[in-house]
């Protein structure tokens, strides 16, 4: 069966909230994989959970870009495996260079946790797969760093090759360039997202009058895992 | 600087049977303190109700634990980090965060949310002291939400009051709650030749002196008291100690809190009843100077002790190297039971922990306070013609306003378990892992508690028991933060006594446990005493999903009133914020009534009638109905002669802040009426959801409003702090 790594650093911490959702709710097997580690194998898919790796010191994700793991997981992105980046995973990813852009404070200057509504731009990526075109649904975003920017020539290159995946509907919880809320490598297999899917997966958790349609980020991911012959 | 007063220094020679040396009193002297020692309070702390069927450990050590069935444990403590806000707000109220958490994690339980109960002078007006007011409450927001957010653990709840008497001042209370598997909490039992290993940051001359300092009124800043916050390592101390809990690596475990190694140490090694013999060259220092007197008392935060055996002394040095954790083998668990110290192997400080760790009660004296009687009756306000004018200037009092510019800026759902989100229940309502769910929430009311500190306490607890309630709880257990200025003033003192008794009185009669809590005295500043206040926490326990009942209105309800309504507006937000006036009689808490329609009202929300609840408390009956309007977006029409109630004004009616009501909507007015009357409690019909909101008395129309007005109002509080 496939199985699907979390990528844990020092200061992580919605790693076990991804897993909850994995393994619990949708019943995948997901590994806790140590940020020290140098070799990985036997993973169909990467992700970089939220939190506040390294405690966000220097800049956020950028000493956890040069964690062992992140190696690993640049040579993963190139075979062409999934690769999800979410909060804090996806200024990691950024920092990294898998990602193009970068994310700034917030332009409230505070930190801000509530939720929002989110339209999918792009459904033909691993992530997005099983939405329907332009679908809107309700998610969650918590962070202080999340106002996504790139310069024009970069904005207009991610529209150009489709690579703007979800966009904040009419509520921009941090005044992002393009409203952007997600946002795809060049092939499509790495992305990264500021909005929290994991705690908008379970109708309990759902705010007042909303929905956890947030789950069909992990359901597309699970439907497009290509399980590997076990040698 | 002799922190013991002459008639400790006495006691601790006479039982030393010599004379102590200069770290011997130092380190008596911070675990002596009020802060650590609880000299004043211990004698009335033994009243409180502590235990229950369902309670595993009790209060006294770092955190209370609840069973709540299936093998799972609940954790609960609560602090305050006052004098340390009052000075540096952002890094005091995050190192508070810090000292919670630890408490829930020396339990061996990960804590699964934060809430803070927080008490500032008023932020709106003309008085001078607004500027400050808005620093210091800005940037304890902005600590709490640091702290929180790095950590990972959700700050979920909590409550605000605005208050003259803090000016200059604050209160930072800091709950934290932990779930667990019970077979995980750490036994606490050593033996001798087991190692006593500090982990965590390193001992730098921060927080010197912080818990004596503590123990006075605030007069001048004292900055070297101040600790400094580290959430990130303390998010790596979080989860070492987990892995380690789970691998059977930890025999005992105390965090570092008030007092430093003195009280952790003492206290550990009393708790153990073995002795401690420790190196104090081993500590990793953050300053190659330090003296044992500075590493013995500095209060460097994110510290943990463990004691561990040797056998498994390697198993727990792996987990701490993997995070990367500075930790060192202070010494080892003696035959004897006393505490040695050493420096560079010289013995600095050799004492009986039992000793230490028991400071001798100080005897207060108490004196009823001669402002209660001048404050019992106060000339009555002119009742405003314009009532909705007075709705509105409710809503928007801070006090009372949405607190959404506050938990916006906290995680408040990290760790994915938070079900019922701040800002949309009466109470915080956390997932477990057996299905059921807890609800909690913290209470205060300085206002009630200084024109009665007996039945304002009363309030508070019967207010704590209703907001669980209305979220489709059971209460199960208390804690307790008791907080106010000198207990060597006498009318002080007999405050303290008086909210201690309202505490027995109502947790007897309800049966609810006390399981931790709290005593912090000396809140003072050359301005004067804080008034008394009391912060109660309430915990309670939701058996199904379907019970979880919010307090939004919406189409097609009818609006039920339970309880009596009575002129009792001392203290009220209605007299105080809008008239300025302090005095009058406080709300009453008749405890059979109370239970009664506790009682009658989670009946109403298991068999499915109610479909949404709120309690009533400050602003009254209509900013209880403008609250459910707002969480709805659906308005009402309400008729106030069906009201039951004994007040001769309207104003009166609309605001009175009379305690164990209850608003209910239902789609089935007939059943619940049924249900009501067949319980014998004073209740009625008193109008139905409708598109604006509309109180009148009987034929006429006496406020007249839009859910908008309401709304704008209502979320107001980001424009002031702009």
């Amino acid at each position: 069966m496939a199985k699907i790594g979390i990528a844990v650093f020092p200061g992580s911490n919605c790693d076990r909230d991804v897993h909850h959702v994995l393994n619990k709710v949708l019943g995948v097997q997901a590994d806790f994989i140590w940020h020290t580690k140098d070799h990985i194998t036997g993973y169909e898919a990467m992700i970089i959970p939220g939190g506040f790796a390294f405690g966000d010191r220097l800049r956020a994700g950028i000493i956890a870009a040069y964690s062992p793991i992140m190696q690993e997981v640049k040579r993963m992105a190139k075979d062409g495996l999934p690769i999800l980046g979410i909060c804090n995973g996806f200024q990691i990813l950024v920092e990294s260079g898998l990602l193009p852009g970068a994310l700034m404070m917030n332009d409230s200057l505070r930190f801000v946790c509530r939720w929002t509504e989110v339209e999918v731009k792009n459904n033909k990526t691993p992530f997005t797969s099983k939405f329907a075109p332009r679908q809107r649904f309700a998610i969650p975003v918590a962070h202080g760093e999340g106002r996504y920017v790139a310069d024009n020539k970069i904005l207009k290159e991610l529209k150009k090759k489709n690579q703007i995946v979800l966009q904040y509907s009419n509520d921009d919880p941090n005044g992002s360039s393009d409203l952007i809320a997600a946002i795809c490598s060049e092939e499509g297999n790495v992305m990264g997202m500021m909005p929290h899917p994991e705690r908008a997966s379970e109708s309990v958790l759902a705010a007042e009058g909303a929905k956890n349609e947030a789950i069909t980020i992990f359901r597309s991911l699970v439907s497009n895992l290509k399980p590997k012959a076990i040698a | 600087m002799g922190v013991l007063t002459k008639q400790e220094l006495d006691y601790l020679e006479e039982n030393l049977r010599r004379k102590a040396n200069e770290i011997e009193q130092d380190i008596v002297g911070a675990e002596w303190s009020e802060h650590c020692s609880y000299k004043s309070s211990k004698k009335y702390l033994r009243l409180l109700p502590t235990k229950a069927s369902s309670v595993v450990v009790g209060s006294g050590y770092d955190a209370g634990v609840l069973d709540v069935g299936d093998g799972y444990v609940l954790t609960v403590h609560i602090e305050s980090h006052n004098h340390p806000s009052a000075v540096e707000p952002f890094g005091g109220a995050a190192t508070g965060v810090g000292g919670v958490i630890r408490d829930i994690m020396s339990m061996g339980t990960r804590p699964i949310a934060v809430l803070d109960a927080l008490r500032f002078a008023p932020i709106t007006g003309k008085r001078k002291a607004v500027a400050k007011s808005k620093w210091l409450f800005k940037n304890v927001v902005k600590g709490i939400a640091d702290y929180g957010n790095c950590i990972g653990i959700p700050t979920v709840g909590g409550e605000i009051e605005f208050d003259p008497s803090f000016e200059d001042y604050c209160l930072v209370d800091v709950a934290s709650i932990g779930f667990g598997r019970k077979e995980d909490i750490v036994a606490n039992q050593a033996d001798v030749g087991d190692v006593v290993l500090l982990a965590g940051g390193s001992t730098g001359r921060d927080g010197i002196h912080g818990a004596s300092f503590a123990s006075k009124a605030l007069e001048a800043e004292n900055r070297s008291a101040i600790q400094i916050p580290d959430p990130f390592l303390e998010k790596l101390l979080l989860e070492a100690t987990m892995e380690a809990v789970k691998q059977g690596c930890i025999k005992g475990i105390k965090d570092l809190g008030g007092g430093g190694l003195s009280c952790c140490l003492s206290e550990t090694s009393d708790n153990l009843g073995k002795g401690f013999d420790v190196e104090l060259t081993r500590v990793h220092a953050r300053e190659s100077d330090m003296t044992p007197n500075e590493l013995m008392i500095s209060e460097s935060q994110e510290r943990m002790l463990y004691v561990a055996d040797k056998a498994r002394l390697p198993a727990l040095q792996s987990i701490l190297d993997k995070y990367e954790i500075k930790h060192s083998v202070l010494g080892v668990v003696c035959e004897h039971q006393d505490l040695v110290v050493r420096h560079d192997g010289k013995v600095v400080a050799e004492m009986p922990s039992h000793l230490i760790a028991h400071a001798p009660p100080a005897d207060r004296a108490i004196k009823r306070p001669s402002y209660l009687n001048k404050l019992r009756s106060v000339k009555q306000p002119k009742t405003p013609t314009n009532l909705g004018k007075v709705l509105l200037s409710l809503l928007s009092n801070p006090t009372i306003a949405s607190k959404r510019w506050i938990y916006q800026q906290y995680d408040h759902e990290v760790g994915v378990r938070t079900v019922v989100k701040p800002g949309m229940g009466d109470a915080a309502v956390m997932r477990l892992d057996n299905r059921k769910f807890v609800a909690i929430k913290l209470d205060g009311n300085s206002k009630h508690c200084y024109l009665d500190p007996y039945l304002g306490t009363l309030g508070c607890l019967s207010e704590g028991c209703r907001n669980v309630i209305c979220t489709g709880a059971e209460p199960v257990g208390m804690v307790d933060h008791l907080q106010f200025a000198s207990p060597e003033d006498p009318e002080i003192y007999w405050t303290f006594t008086q909210a201690i008794n309202a505490i027995v009185d109502y947790c007897k009669f309800m049966d609810l446990p006390v399981v931790g809590g709290k005593v912090s005295f000396y809140n003072e500043t050359a301005k004067g005493p804080i008034k008394p206040s009391p912060v109660i926490g309430t915990l309670g326990l939701v058996q199904s999903a379907s019970h979880i009942t919010r307090p939004a209105l919406s189409s097609g309800y009818s609006i039920f009133v339970v309880g009596q309504t009575v002129p009792e507006m001392g203290g009220s937000e209605y007299y105080e914020y809008i008239h300025n006036v302090i005095g009058g009689p406080v709300p009453n808490v008749d405890l059979r009534v109370d239970r009664q329609n506790g009682n009658v009202v989670q009946n109403l929300i298991k068999t499915g009638l109610a479909t949404c609840v709120h309690d009533c408390s400050k602003g009254g009956l209509a900013v209880a109905l403008a609250e459910m309007a707002i969480a709805g977006s659906t308005g009402f029409k309400v008729d106030l002669d069906s009201v039951p109630n004994s007040c001769m004004r309207t104003d009166d009616l609309l605001f009175s802040e009379s305690h164990s009501r209850y608003i209910v909507g239902t789609k089935e007015p007939e059943k619940v009426c049924k249900v009501l009357s067949s319980a014998g409690v004073t209740f009625a019909k008193i109008g139905r959801a409708a598109s604006t909101i509309e109180f009148a008395k009987g034929k006429k129309k006496l406020i007249k409003l839009t859910l908008k007005q309401l709304q704008t109002s209502f979320y107001s509080l980001g424009k002031v702090m702009q």
